[in-house]
């Protein structure tokens, strides 16, 4: 790990202002991710703000049911806050699903969003080959050891897929990222926050490298009766996922009247297939539609050498997370 | 900053070693302007100059040096670390992580190092009652928070019920997870007290106060990894304690 200075900030203009100045520095939150990379010397801030101390650590509800979560809020926290558990159980269930208790203690909400990658190469440096360390290299992955990586959303110069369940829930739940940068604040929709890769890998988000996540804002919940996460992985706890699925419906009777559908550790980002969704809207909530809008949400899957057993992986998981969704299993 | 440096049994090294004069600030580094180039952008520079565009290169170079210089010096800070109930200050490199300073600098060598890399659990301790791995917290991003360690968890001779649990349920083998292992179930049972959620509880349904049923420690517990695989015991020391706990 690289030497670097350590500074408290008080407040989210002195946090800005200071990597503003310096593009060396970074934040650090729970530090669960940067500080393991760090040892790794995948990262080397030659300064860390921790902002741990900022006051954005609340979970509070409008009149209308918009729910703010602040970024400073801990995995722990939000997963088990009664607000979310009663309205929006998918992100509980999502979050909970991810690592160890003792990790959901310190990654922050913020922190979980700006997670990198489980790609094994992007992981080790003894790989000087990675697009998103080093561009321009090329990808190491693709002709190395490609489990985990994408079948979707993917590009020539990088495979690797998001790790977050969290992530996946909140495109789900179809979530805002509020932001502040030097010149003020502006709003991100979770669904365009993670950039696909391109020509561009090591550029994973929308935020710029000087602006601070404030907070994450939830519309009010539509799915807290009829929504599951499932997450397929090689050991039944903590472990990152090979396919996992977001999904919220609305039902009126047995008809769909809305959905939200979204695969995570397939692709770059949480990969909310449209077409499979619209396929959804206005059908009968039966096994047929299922497999039909299952077949429809990995259209266009490019496998590498090692992953093509995550298609039908992701198919059957979308088939059942949506039964299990459709009945209703966290009342 | 009731205790001295000298104190400290495990500090001589630190003690011995001399101070850097200002080290600290960041005033001390170039002009900002200058100091914002990262490697990357570096490289680029670097690859416009011998397309034949030649302007700026020199002062990129300054910068890239004064970087690459603020990258290497020794970074030291002074903290106050309150760990079982007892302010312990000491001066460590910012890089040293709460498990290295309660082992390497404060002679609290109870909690281990596994992976260090936050994957085993074998460096869980207690941060204002919080099971957090120590490999992976700074000890400066501790400071003005209550630590607890597996020494801090017996009141003198007489052991937390977990610590007694494990001994009567003989949930260890080697015994070098163990005091992360108990850590760990210490809050656990608080966590489950005050009506935390796991995984297992949205599989089974049990989404308002769940029973900690056998699948729901262990589950709980997967944070903390035993090589022995003495699990079956840890399973049945925490289900004693949670027991003894509602008692």
């Amino acid at each position: 790990m690289n030497p670097f200075q350590y500074q408290r900030a008080a407040a989210p203009e002195e946090a800005i202002h200071a990597v503003t100045t310096n593009r060396a520095a970074k934040f650090l939150a729970g530090g669960t991710n940067l500080i393991d990379l760090m040892k790794s010397n995948v990262e080397h801030p030659t300064t860390l703000i921790d902002i741990n101390h900022l006051s954005f650590t609340q979970i509070t509800s409008a009149p209308d049911g918009t729910t703010a979560i602040g970024a400073g809020v801990r995995n722990t926290d939000l997963a088990n806050h009664q607000t979310i558990r009663t309205n929006y159980p998918l992100l509980s269930q999502a979050i909970l699903s991810g690592a160890s208790a003792q990790l959901r203690n310190m990654a922050t909400t913020g922190g979980n969003l700006m997670q990198r990658t489980r790609c094994y190469y992007f992981n080790d440096t003894a790989y000087s080959v990675c697009n998103k360390r080093n561009p321009g290299s090329g990808c190491s992955a693709q002709i190395g050891f490609n489990r985990i990586h994408s079948i979707l959303g993917a590009s020539g110069s990088c495979i690797a897929s998001n790790p977050s369940d969290m992530n996946v829930a909140l495109a789900a739940l179809n979530a805002t990222i509020h932001v502040q940068g030097p010149k003020g604040k502006r709003s991100i929709a979770m669904r365009d926050f993670h950039l696909l890769p391109g020509a561009t890998p090591h550029i994973e988000t929308a935020l710029k490298p000087d602006e601070l996540i404030l907070s994450v804002e939830l519309p009010p919940s539509k799915f807290a009766l009829h929504s599951y996460y499932l997450k397929v992985r090689d050991r039944q706890s903590y472990s990152f996922a090979l396919v996992s699925v977001a999904t919220g419906l609305e039902l009126d009777g047995t008809t769909i009247k809305s959905v939200a559908l979204v695969l995570g550790a397939v692709a770059p980002k949480p990969w909310r297939s449209a077409e499979a969704e619209k396929a959804l809207v206005g059908a009968p909530a039966t096994a047929d539609t299922f497999r039909k809008a299952a077949d429809l949400a990995v259209t266009g899957a490019k496998p590498q050498k090692y992953n093509a057993f995550k298609i039908e992986l992701a198919k059957t998981s979308i088939v059942r997370a949506l039964t299990l969704a459709a009945q209703g299993a966290q009342a | 900053m009731s205790t001295s440096l000298s104190d400290l049994s495990a500090s001589e090294e630190l003690s011995n070693r001399e101070q850097p004069e200002g080290h600290a600030p960041c005033d001390a580094l170039p002009e900002a302007s200058d100091a914002v180039f990262s490697r990357r952008t570096f490289v680029k520079g670097a690859g416009i100059l011998s397309a034949g565009v030649a302007s700026g290169l020199p002062r990129i170079a300054a910068a890239e040096k004064a970087r690459v210089s603020a990258a290497t010096a020794p970074q030291t800070i002074a903290l106050t670390l309150k760990i079982n109930g007892k302010q312990q200050a000491l001066t460590i490199d910012t890089r040293t992580t709460l498990l290295d300073a309660l082992r390497e600098y404060l002679s609290l060598t109870g909690t281990k190092k596994g992976c260090d890399h936050g994957q085993c659990g074998a460096c869980t301790v207690l941060v204002d009652g919080r099971r957090v791995n120590s490999c992976l917290t700074l000890a400066a991003v501790a400071q003005g928070s209550e630590i607890t360690t597996i020494e801090g968890l017996a009141h003198g001779d007489e052991l937390h019920p977990v610590q007694a649990a494990f001994l009567e349920h003989d949930g260890f083998q080697c015994g070098y997870c163990t005091p992360g292992q108990i850590c760990s179930a210490v809050a656990l049972l608080e966590e489950h007290r005050r009506g935390d959620l796991s995984q297992v509880s949205f599989q089974t349904g049990q989404t308002t106060t769940p029973q900690l049923t056998d699948n729901e420690i262990r589950e709980r517990m997967s944070g903390n990894i035993c090589r022995c695989a003495a699990y079956p015991n840890i399973v049945a020391a925490v289900r004693a304690a949670a027991q003894g706990a509602r008692s």
